[in-house]
């Protein structure tokens, strides 16, 4: 039968981006186990509501784990403590009755807080526009099966690919850096035929924007133990390899022009 | 007489894309970047017109609510994308798509527009595989195709179960790439309040930013709606919780007429809910029915838990009634049927408010090994969320609310029934008439951006060559601005009881019990006098704590509760006034004695589309006729 929990919540509350902000407390009781974290914090807003107070925000949409728009650090730990599981698909059967749960934004220089927990993480946008797409036009394209690809290399592009962009990467990161996310668009595009021609253009570029936002990696890995999506550490070794042969590349491609 | 002029071209079936590419009017290549268009909603269908605009070397300025264009709604499509490739030497091809697609659609689709959907579903495969989108390959490297969703070929091409995400990645780099170029002018966290007309022409909208409240103006030659389907009236359903029909049904106040809104699809095998306060229900893969057995208990309220029912105190109803299909007959048919066992008090669940999909049969014939690695991933997710372990009891499932076909009406151009403004993807009432197959949204939406719009957006202004844009001064923008701020004002200013989550999940348990998977007149009339009761609470005792000068998703979700009371009026009338079933139209006086769905093709082979009379009047049905010349009709049977 289902269990009930009654837990004991301290929330992150800011008023918007010049507040410095403060946690506030809450009781949530009867809090079922079946229900999702996001859930459990609706439940709070609907009481924060009924008394007349001011809600909670805090991002979200799929609730699948798909679009990497839910976020919270939960008791330090980015998405929570459950291994390879977003914030939405986290649910409340993993706490204990009397639990106290602290609630707090993804925090890093590059994603300055909106209001409460909801973060701006806009500057992913900046280095996917730096270079983290294949050039072609609508229209352009030959016919798909002209292009073969190794199924292996299809396969750890994939792998790559299934980056969600949610950011648990740099809020777990004790120096805010993008590595993992970064090496993770440049992983999918780089290791497919389609991607070659750019590959070392659009490493540098979006290496060199990822450093204008984010802090440098240290190789704590703590990336890869926050991220819901499991992506693998070997792709920053795949960047910085790619990185350096860029910087010689072009290079010489500037000295031959 | 219509008022509806769907323009679609002459000449036989197959020619009518071609030769409407070839007489339609070309803005010349120079004279594109003197216009400028606004594209609203960056998901699947608005990122690929947005960016494909933008190439071409129109003026764009792109709009979505969300943080980031890569998280549409789209982002969770887990199945696949349709293609007429012929890849597999199956007997597929352009004619075949288009063929299931209209009879699918159970005849209530345009021929010519579905014709032309079949047509540029190879070029999406084709783009997209260029963008470097991971779809599924074979160990020769080449790409691999299933068959989904009943298709007698494998056409479906398919990410893991992300396809969506991964052709939404690709339609939100090619912007991105767009955006870095300068030809985008991108607005994130920006929501449309309003379609603003001058003269009768679409010139501009107005929206709100979500963080700063701060209503503003924005003008262009032509207004693009790429802002998704309206399944969230029903507030339980698959799709992402942002999901709503704002900006449709703005356009459809100042004048788009609004097509079909009784055509819902549902989904027969999602988890069902589990206390009040779920907030969205999770799409199990269909594939299960495949291997799973789908029974309830013989007795009402049976409290035993499903291991200690024998086998001969159970009802495998789908196999006892249609032996033939058994566990596969098709979404609706096998909805409807877990419906009439829940009503009747055998479901199962503590809510009993779900059936039986046992895997007990294929474990025991295949191995626990081999149902694993078929459908593993799917078994973890159940498991993550309801706690219980399907390899050891059943799944339990229930339909919800999917997909809409229903939408903003559009000619052959895609032009809505305002001049110079458009609808896309599943925002317009689509070429998927009454019923939406399998992998066809995804297809729809990218045909209708990389492919359609983009040329059929010229025709008309070609002849506005010159034409400068409304400035954002003029007095129709002040006024449209006004009207935002008062709707904003009103909703501030209630002070009542109730959050507006209460009202949505009150609107809708009406709209799905009267105008859900099954209607019936006397359904369809309670919803009418049901909806705009709550509709009056709601204006009257909604509380909305906080500012509307801050990030505040309660005025949000506010303004998209509001046009769903209007939507779910609308779409009560539409089921009422369509006497015949049809796709995910069900009326229940209208079955054979099968119990199968009834067409009435001598009354109701059109489209209904509706024209707004103010708020204070019902709204006036259109038709357009559809003809039907190369698709014979016919009635579906399962038996
Ligand atoms: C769980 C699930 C699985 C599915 N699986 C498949 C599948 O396998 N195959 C298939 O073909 N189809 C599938 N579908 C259907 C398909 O995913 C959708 O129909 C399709 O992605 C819709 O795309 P769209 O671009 O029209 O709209 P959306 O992706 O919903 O995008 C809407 C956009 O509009 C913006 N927007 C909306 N309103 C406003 C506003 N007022 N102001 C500013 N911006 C706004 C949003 O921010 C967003 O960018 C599935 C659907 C669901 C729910
Ligand atoms: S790498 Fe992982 S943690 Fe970082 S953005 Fe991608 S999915 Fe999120
Ligand atoms: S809400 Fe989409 S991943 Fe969590």
């Amino acid at each position: 039968m289902t269990q009930e929990l009654n837990l004991t919540l301290q929330v992150w509350r800011q008023e918007g981006a010049s507040d410095p902000g403060h946690f506030e407390t809450y009781a949530a009781n009867g809090i079922s186990e079946d229900m999702s974290f996001l859930e459990m914090l609706d439940i709070i807003n609907e009481d924060l509501i009924e008394n007349d107070q001011i809600p909670i925000e805090f991002d979200h949409d799929c609730r699948e784990g798909i679009c990497g728009t839910c976020s919270l650090m939960i008791n330090g730990q980015a998405h929570g403590q459950e291994k390879a599981t977003t914030t939405c698909q986290l649910h409340m059967r993993k706490f204990n009755d009397g639990d106290t749960i602290v609630v707090e934004p993804f925090r890093a220089r590059a994603f300055p807080v909106v209001k409460d927990l909801v973060v701006d993480r806009s500057s992913f946008d900046r280095i996917i526009e730096s270079g983290g797409y294949i050039s072609v036009n609508t229209g352009a394209a030959s016919d798909a099966n002209l292009t073969p690809v190794p199924k292996e290399a299809a396969d750890t592009s994939f792998d790559a690919a299934a980056c969600i962009g949610c950011g648990a990467c740099v809020a777990a990161c004790p120096n805010s850096a993008a590595q993992l996310f970064t090496s993770a668009k440049l992983a999918h595009l780089n290791l497919i035929p389609q991607g070659q021609s750019q590959r070392f253009e659009r490493t540098e570029t979006m290496v060199d924007t990822m450093e204008t936002f984010f802090g440098s990696c240290t190789n704590h890995g703590e990336c890869h133990e926050a991220c819901p999506k499991e992506i693998s550490l070997d792709f920053i070794a795949f960047m910085n390899r790619d990185y350096v042969k860029a910087k010689m590349k072009n290079r010489k491609l500037a000295g031959q022009s | 007489m219509t008022v509806l002029n769907s323009k679609i071209p002459d000449g036989p079936v197959a020619d009518k894309w071609e030769n409407h590419k070839f007489s339609t009017k070309l803005v010349n290549p120079n004279n594109k970047r003197r216009f400028e268009i606004i594209v609203v909603g960056t998901g699947l269908a608005g990122a690929s017109a947005a960016a494909s605009l933008s190439e071409l070397g129109y003026k764009v300025k792109a709009f979505t609510f969300h943080d980031s264009p890569r998280r549409a709604h789209s982002i969770a499509a887990q199945g696949g994308i349709n293609g007429a490739k012929n890849y597999t030497n199956d007997g597929d091809s352009v004619h075949r798509l288009f063929y299931d697609t209209v009879k699918g659609g159970d005849y209530r689709s345009r021929e010519a527009n579905v014709h032309r959907l079949a047509e540029v579903s190879v070029n999406i495969i084709d783009q997209a595989a260029a963008q470097g989108v991971p779809f599924a390959r074979e160990y020769g490297g080449l790409l691999d195709n299933r068959s989904f969703g009943g298709a007698q070929v494998s056409r479906t091409f398919y990410a893991r179960g992300q396809t969506g995400q991964q052709l939404l990645l690709g339609a939100y780099q090619a912007l991105a790439k767009q955006v870095a170029s300068g030809g985008i002018e991108l607005h994130t966290r920006t929501e449309l309040l309003d379609v603003v007309l001058k003269d009768g022409r679409a010139c501009g909208i107005v929206t709100r930013d979500l963080v700063s409240g701060e209503v503003a103006s924005h003008s262009g030659h032509a207004v693009v709606l790429a802002t998704g389907g309206y399944g969230n009236v029903y507030y339980l359903s698959t799709n992402a919780m942002a999901c709503n029909v704002t900006a449709a049904w703005r356009a459809h106040r100042k004048g788009a007429f609004f097509a079909n809104p009784c055509y819902t699809q549902i989904h027969p095998t999602c988890i069902p809910a589990s206390d009040e306060f779920q907030s969205k229900l999770t799409l199990m893969s269909e594939s299960l029915r495949n291997d799973g057995r789908i029974w309830v208990p013989d007795a009402f309220d049976d409290t035993r838990s499903p291991s200690q029912i024998p086998d001969s105190e159970r009802d495998y109803y789908l196999e006892r009634k249609y032996p033939a299909f058994g566990n596969l007959v098709p979404r609706d048919v096998a909805s409807r049927n877990a419906k009439t066992v829940v009503d009747q008090g055998k479901g199962v669940g503590t809510l009993k408010n779900g059936v039986y999909l046992d895997f007990e049969a294929a474990i025991e014939r295949d191995g626990e090994a081999a149902v694993r690695s078929k459908y593993g991933n799917l078994f973890d997710m159940y498991q993550n969320i309801t706690g219980e372990n399907p390899y050891q009891t059943p799944m339990r499932i229930y339909p919800a609310i999917h997909y809409t076909m229903g939408g903003v009406w559009v000619d052959y151009n895609l032009m809505t029934t305002i001049p110079g403004c458009y609808s896309i993807g599943e925002a317009n009432f689509s070429d998927h008439g009454a019923n939406r197959l399998g992998a066809s949204a995804l297809m729809q939406g990218l045909a209708d951006g990389y492919f359609v719009l983009p040329y059929t957006i010229g025709d008309d202004l070609a002849g506005r060559l010159g034409e400068a844009t409304v400035p954002t001064d003029d007095p129709v923008f002040a006024e449209a601005e006004a009207g935002a701020h008062d709707q904003i004002n009103r909703f501030m200013s209630i002070g009542g009881t109730r959050s507006v989550d209460w009202f949505h999940r009150e609107l809708g348990k009406i709209v799905w019990d009267y105008i859900g998977m099954e209607r019936t007149r006397e359904g369809l009339e309670k919803a009418l006098s049901e909806i705009p009761a709550l509709e009056e609470e709601f204006w009257k005792d909604l509380r909305l704590p906080g500012s509307a000068a801050t990030l505040n998703s309660g005025l949000e979700k506010a303004g998209r509760v509001a046009d769903f009371f209007e939507l779910a009026k609308l779409m009560a009338r539409d089921g009422l006034d369509r006497e015949e079933s049809c796709g995910g139209h069900f009326r229940a006086e209208h079955q054979t004695d099968e119990g199968e769905a009834q067409r009435d093709d001598e009354n109701f082979a059109h489209v209904a589309a509706w024209e707004w009379n103010g708020a204070d009047s019902v709204q006036t049905r259109h038709q357009e006729e559809l003809t039907f010349e190369n698709v014979a009709l016919t009635q579906r049977s399962y038996k």
